[in-house]
């Protein structure tokens, strides 16, 4: 199966085994971890310290529950890499990276152009989410 | 009305454009069907049994003459010169050319229109009280609200692959005209015991295979809390909606499965993290969308009432127009229901003309309502009758709302995928064998609603008298219901008996109506009758 990853870090993707939700909160020292969309991200919050990746699977771009758990992540404090792993489809990458996502590794390629142009397709955001992005709201009133 | 600054324009033009390319790459085989359908669909473009449907939204059901006018020439240029009102407030064009798409929502974006998350598994468009800034009974305008809501829901990131469809209806007066409590989250802006202006919810109310009526999750919401609480609900439904079942996967089923109790808990617990956020826009932002709404140029001083002296006009003017909370105004319904006429279809030069009078007698304001009517919210009562005698010589005179002709029609088998039988011949069936204006004001308020399959868009189980279309080994049938309301008295119907043939239900709904007249006490509308005496008369005179 043909995996690209594509990247929106600067530094070097971890080369940590990742384990399932399961094992790596049986482990005390891994560093990288898988969650599937049913799974609670919040049980990764006392761990994330340690984390260098969490891998977020999207097994059907369809289950959009892998939006939430980016968005819960970020929200905590975690910044290491959050990759989006599967069915990861050029149409949803800007609104991955709105949600917190910074690597994406789609079971079929996209072209880093097609990427690029995606990431760039909205002018402006009307929500605050975890991109840093200021809200049209924040624009239209100085904040 | 909310006009757009260079941030809306830009996000919709922004929207424009990633659907050209998204079209492009369709018709160049670059993605697959199953991978465009999602992206058509928050474009509002359907694929029916004929041809591509195109739904445009019109946010809380408001617009202006411009805007009205750009509806009716799309129907010109892009579609048969028809364009049919739905229940949500929205426009459907059935006749539709995927290539002609971009083009449109371009056409329209000129206008500040859109066709944005009219569909697909994502916040819809929000709907409102049609009267909503001319009602006399409402608490505030419910549409600064509204907008405040459609902003944040618009290309919203964490909320665009929700398990299922997610409607949001804002009102604020207790006089519900649009349904709220069947919405997966009803918004009534209500004011608390301070004084202070805010929002209590309603989660998990829903038509459908299922219906429910949405119990009250938080009696008061901050108005400045808002968008976080409506996250916070979001959040828990998007995270533990049912993703296993397409049929059990709408917010009514997790509220009604874990319980509301369970939900509020949930809820609340993920409104706490959020307020840490700063996710809520400022007062400012609201303050700035109300202004839009605050006057829209109403004269004040002018005399109550109205020369009543051609009889055809006064009875237009009794049956379809409403109190309005400035003296000598009204607000005025459009019946799109003529008697044998197609419930919400408007022809283009129809459109064209209620843009028009909306310019020229209505502040430049009209609305769509949820029974697929337009209403001319702020008509001075010294105009009625030019206006009345300007809409009857275009066939928009019928005085029929809230009677029986005023039907409520699904688009059923003659256009939808879904759909298991027709809805349009049977409404005009009935709509013809209740033709007389006197009959149906004998009859009195009588909310009849056609649903052409179990989705219920037709809203059959808050009809008074509700009509399901089914398949029953390859032909048509319908079932009938009684007892349901979708105002502030909310109720589901319940289904009466066997199903009928197309004719076989028309002749039940006369002997229904026949068994209503004998047995009404002074006042009583259809649907008190039928909650006094109960199903049994009526099923002995039906099924003998």
């Amino acid at each position: 199966m043909a995996e690209t990853l594509l990247r929106l870090r600067v530094d070097a993707a971890s080369g940590a085994p990742v384990l399932s939700l399961a094992d790596f909160l049986a482990s005390d020292n891994a560093a990288a971890v898988r969650i599937e969309p049913g799974e609670d991200a919040r049980a990764l919050l006392p761990h994330l310290a340690r984390l260098a990746l969490v891998e977020v699977s999207f097994p059907a771009y369809g289950d959009g529950r892998g939006y939430s758990s980016a968005r819960i992540l970020r929200e905590h404090g975690y910044t290491g890499e959050l990759r989006a792993v599967g069915d990861v489809l050029l149409d949803q990458l800007s609104h991955m990276k709105r949600c917190g996502f910074d690597g994406f590794a789609p079971v079929k390629p996209i072209a880093a152009e097609a990427a690029q142009q995606a990431f760039a397709t909205w002018p402006d955001v009307y929500q605050k989410t975890v991109d840093g992005r200021s809200p049209i709201w924040a624009k239209r009133h100085g904040l | 009305m909310y006009q757009y600054d260079q941030y809306d324009q830009a996000m919709v033009d922004a929207r424009v454009e990633e659907f050209r390319g998204q079209v492009a790459r369709r018709m160049a085989g670059e993605i697959t069907e199953d991978q465009f359908k999602p992206l058509r669909l928050k474009n509002g473009l359907y694929l029916q049994l004929h041809a591509y449907m195109l739904r445009v939204a019109i946010p809380y059901g408001t617009l202006n003459g411009r805007q009205m006018r750009m509806l009716g020439d799309i129907a010109d240029k892009y579609d048969r010169g028809y364009g049919h009102f739905t229940t949500r407030q929205n426009i459907q064009y059935n006749w539709i050319k995927l290539e002609d798409a971009p083009q449109i929502l371009a056409d329209l974006a000129t206008v500040e229109m859109h066709a944005i998350q009219t569909s697909g598994n994502c916040i819809r468009n929000i709907s409102s009280d049609h009267f909503a800034g001319a009602a006399a009974d409402e608490l505030v305008d419910p549409r600064p609200y509204a907008e405040l809501l459609r902003q944040w829901s618009s290309f919203h990131p964490e909320f665009d692959y929700l398990p299922r469809k997610f409607k949001i209806a804002v009102i604020a007066s207790d006089t519900d005209r649009a349904a709220m409590r069947l919405h997966d989250i009803g918004i009534q802006i209500v004011k608390n015991d301070a004084g202070e202006i805010g929002a209590r919810f309603y989660v998990g109310g829903g038509m459908g295979r299922t219906p429910m009526i949405a119990p009250v999750i938080r009696d008061f919401v901050p108005a400045l809390q808002m968008v976080s609480y409506a996250e916070a609900c979001l959040r828990v439904y998007n995270r533990y909606g049912r993703r296993d079942n397409k049929y059990k996967a709408r917010i009514k089923i997790l509220v009604h499965e874990i319980g509301a109790d369970e939900y509020r808990r949930q809820v609340e617990e993920e409104f706490a993290h959020i307020l840490t956020l700063g996710l809520e826009p400022p007062a400012a932002e609201l303050e700035r969308i109300a202004a839009f709404f605050a006057d829209p140029g109403l004269e004040t001083g002018l005399a109550e009432g109205y020369d009543r002296s051609d009889p055809d006009f006064a009875v237009w003017a009794d049956q379809n127009t409403a109190a309005h909370k400035q003296a000598g105004y009204k607000a005025v319904v459009i019946s799109l229901k003529p008697a044998g006429g197609i419930p919400g279809d408007a022809t283009a030069d129809q459109i064209r003309l209620m843009a028009d009078l909306a310019e020229a007698y209505s502040l430049d304001e009209l609305r769509v309502t949820h029974t697929q009517n337009i209403v001319l919210p702020h008509v001075k009562q010294s105009d009625l009758y030019a206006l009345w005698q300007k809409l009857d010589a275009a066939g928009l005179g019928s005085a029929n709302l809230d009677l029986i002709g005023d039907i409520i029609a699904c688009p059923g088998l003659d256009y939808c995928s879904l759909a298991n039988a027709r809805s349009i011949p049977l409404a005009q069936k009935i709509s013809e064998r209740f033709a007389s204006p006197e009959r149906q004001r004998t009859l009195g308020e009588l909310k009849l609603k056609i649903s052409g399959c179990i989705n219920a868009c037709g809203h059959h189980h808050a009809g008074h008298i509700g009509i399901l279309g089914v398949d029953r080994k390859g032909t048509e049938n319908y079932q009938l219901l009684f007892g349901g309301s979708e105002a502030a008295d909310t109720s589901l119907a319940q289904i009466v008996g066997p199903g009928f043939s197309e004719d076989g239900i028309v002749e039940a709904i006369e002997t229904a109506t026949e068994v209503y007249l004998k047995a009404r006490a002074e006042g009583e509308r259809f649907i008190d009758t039928y909650r006094r005496i109960g199903a049994a008369p009526f099923k002995e005179a039906i099924y003998g």
